[in-house]
């Protein structure tokens, strides 16, 4: 079975992002950027199947600049097959994104689809829902368990209430959660391996998808600054204070 | 060889990531323990860092002398412990057969090193010989199918790990100098050889270094490195240069390491109503430091990438050392009274790493012989 992977490059975790002094966005010159860490997880998922003999090839796949090449060389140094970039210069918004991945669903043929839950940048957590409506697949979000029987895969789901899991017929849509496991670095060998990997490129155009923008940011802000936090004297001044003042009791 | 930028980048973004979340977390425990975890040894051993200038036809990865440094960079921002048990597979402990092997040697144990299966150990050090290595006593003497070795080696880094010793004896008896001195691969375990009690050191606990012994240790006539007698003391030569700038690029890491601790903490730390990084006596620590890491890390990328080039860096390779160690030591000592009274209990890592830098002055040559290997070439060009 092959899976496929989509990866996403975004700023990396560790950066404390900005926002440029016109509002517009957030600062991306010279900004260190590197793999959305929910898609890291994805990866380590899908080669941790492959390990167990259970998926064929893992097919990764990046839609961005061309330094998206770089993200998906990550995922490659890691243990993925081979990588298909799709090249774009444009903001590309999760619709777009599903999108694209339903028509590269199309001449992949996966048996599985496993991608993050969301992506640092935006936190838009939209694409792996909407490429399952795209598609009418089934879908496991949120997954911190992935179990792959035959023509199956049971989900365990991360859920406001504790963890739910559900049974999906396969072809499958799965996104990771936190909990999912702890993705690999990738070593010095794999990475120089890497280099020699397969890594196609194409275009929206080619895959017949329009990309333009159904939204429109009006203005980015930094949060405001945190307040103070007050000290209280005893605990029923806190619960009196949770109660009256914040109203979450 | 990676030799592109992109490639180079991805393993150093790595590399950074795994020292962050798994060394640094770990320091602690090393110190108090004087053990690195073995699942952080086989963490090291799957990330490739056993083979970093082991030849790829060997199973390593052949950096060049460049790109080791932009690695031991980052790797020096952690304890030196974790880099030590790295350290002797990736420079004396391989470098010699590298160099001078012959293709047996090669074939039978370069791969084993580059991928961590073996340490390697580097035996050149005795009780009476330090900086005058060639007048080391150890001897071998010739016997049939081979050589019986006697003699005490002193404070070999990974002895008591090591599956392989280059081991520096005295081949022709009639000599007292460098001269009469064979390199020999010797085998953990073999019989008549014999591993001490492990050093107390001041610091880099964790690192392990002991004596070894050899009492009659027989050894068959192909463990004599590159097949011929007494030249071993030059194929010991041959790696110094490397062994040099490694250990300059580890000081800048561990330097820029205290920096980033010594400015975390002033900018936390309040006295007179306002952080100390807003006192100008302690901002000029700051500024010494940054200043001299920097200009360590530049001498170093300048001679790596010059060697890298084929040009004769003895040298300069000998200052990088020499300014490498002597400024980290000038670095931590900062660090430390940037912290006040934290710098000088255990609870923060200055405090360690304080005690660990030390080291660095001294082995592979103290900061006195480069200071005489840089004057007597000096001369010696002036000369010619
Ligand atoms: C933790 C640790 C790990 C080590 N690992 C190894 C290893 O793996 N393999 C190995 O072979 N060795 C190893 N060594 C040994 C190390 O290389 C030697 O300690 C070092 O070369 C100095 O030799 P020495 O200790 O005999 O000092 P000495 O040579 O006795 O020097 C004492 C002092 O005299 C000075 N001095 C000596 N000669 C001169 C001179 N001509 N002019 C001016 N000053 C001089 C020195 O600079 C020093 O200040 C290790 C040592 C330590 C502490």
């Amino acid at each position: 079975m092959k899976i496929l992977v989509p990866v996403k490059r975004v700023v990396d975790y560790n950066v404390k992002i900005r926002v440029r002094p016109d509002g517009s966005g957030v600062e991306l010159a010279n900004v260190k950027m590197s793999m959305n860490p929910f898609d890291e997880i994805a990866v380590e998922e899908a080669i941790r199947l492959k390990e167990k003999g259970k998926a064929t090839e893992i097919v990764a796949v990046s839609i961005g600049p061309a330094q998206s090449a770089e993200t998906i060389r990550t995922a490659l140094a890691m243990g993925a097959d081979r990588g298909i970039l799709v090249r774009t210069d444009q903001t590309v918004e999760p619709l777009a994104v599903a999108k694209i991945l339903k028509a590269i669903i199309a001449n992949e043929n996966p048996g599985l689809v496993i991608m993050g839950k969301q992506a640092i940048d935006d936190d838009a957590n939209q694409t792996g829902q909407m490429l399952g409506a795209l598609i009418g697949w089934a879908q496991g979000t949120f997954a911190s368990k992935v179990e792959l029987g035959e023509g199956t895969v049971d989900v365990t789901r991360e859920v406001d209430g504790g963890l739910q899991t559900v049974s999906l017929k396969l072809p499958a849509i799965v996104t990771t959660d936190l909990r999912l496991n702890e993705p690999r670095y990738a070593s010095l060998p794999n990475i120089m391996k890497a280099k020699k990997k397969p890594l196609d490129e194409t275009s929206a155009e080619a895959l017949g998808v329009d990309l333009s923008p159904r939204l429109k940011v009006i203005k980015t802000a930094e949060p405001p600054v945190r307040q103070a936090g007050v000290k209280v004297g005893s605990i029923a001044d806190l619960v009196a204070k949770l109660k009256n003042e914040a109203g979450v009791l | 060889m990676i030799r592109d930028p992109d490639t180079l980048q991805a393993f150093v973004s790595q590399l950074r990531r795994f020292v962050e979340e798994r060394l640094i977390p770990r320091e602690a425990e090393v110190a108090e323990t004087d053990r690195i975890p073995p699942d952080i040894v086989s963490e090291m051993r799957e990330m490739g860092l056993f083979g970093m200038s082991i030849p790829e036809d060997f199973g390593g990865l052949g950096l060049t002398m460049e790109e080791e440094v932009t690695v031991a960079f980052e790797f020096g921002r952690t304890s030196p412990a974790f880099r030590s048990l790295v350290g002797t597979n990736n420079g004396i402990g391989s470098q010699g057969i590298v160099i001078d092997g012959t293709p047996e040697q090669k074939a039978y144990y370069l791969p084993r090193l580059a991928s961590g299966e073996i340490v390697g150990s580097f035996a050149l050090t005795e009780p009476d010989v330090g900086s005058d290595a060639g007048s080391l006593r150890t001897n071998a003497r010739r016997v049939d199918g081979g050589y019986v070795i006697n003699g005490t080696k002193r404070y070999i880094t990974n002895a008591p790990h090591a599956g392989l010793f280059t081991v520096f004896a005295r081949t022709d008896p009639d000599s007292k100098h460098a001269g009469g001195v064979s390199a020999f691969l010797v085998d953990g375990g073999t019989p008549g050889l014999k591993i001490g009690k492990i050093d107390k050191k001041m610091g880099q606990k964790g690192a392990h270094t002991a004596d070894v012994i050899f009492e009659d240790c027989f050894v068959p006539e192909s463990a004599l490195l590159g097949g011929r007698e007494n030249v071993g003391f030059k194929t010991a030569m041959k790696v110094l240069d490397r062994g040099r700038l490694h250990i300059g690029a580890v000081c800048v890491g561990v330097a820029y390491r205290l920096i980033e601790e010594s400015l975390r903490y002033a900018m936390d730390r309040k006295q007179f109503g306002q952080p100390i990084s807003e006192f100008q006596l302690v901002q000029a620590m700051l500024a010494d430091s940054r200043t001299e890491a920097y200009a360590g890390k530049a001498m170093v990328l300048e001679t790596a990438r010059r060697k890298d080039l084929g040009e004769n860096v003895a040298t300069d390779a000998a200052c990088c050392k020499l300014f490498c160690s002597e400024m980290v030591g000038r670095v931590a000592d900062r660090a430390v009274q940037i912290h006040g009274g934290a710098g000088y209990i255990a609870e923060y890592a200055v405090e360690r790493f304080y005690r660990d830098v030390r080291l660095f002055r001294i082995y592979e040559g103290t900061s006195q012989i480069q200071q005489l290997v840089i004057a007597r070439n000096m001369v010696k060009e002036a000369r010619a």
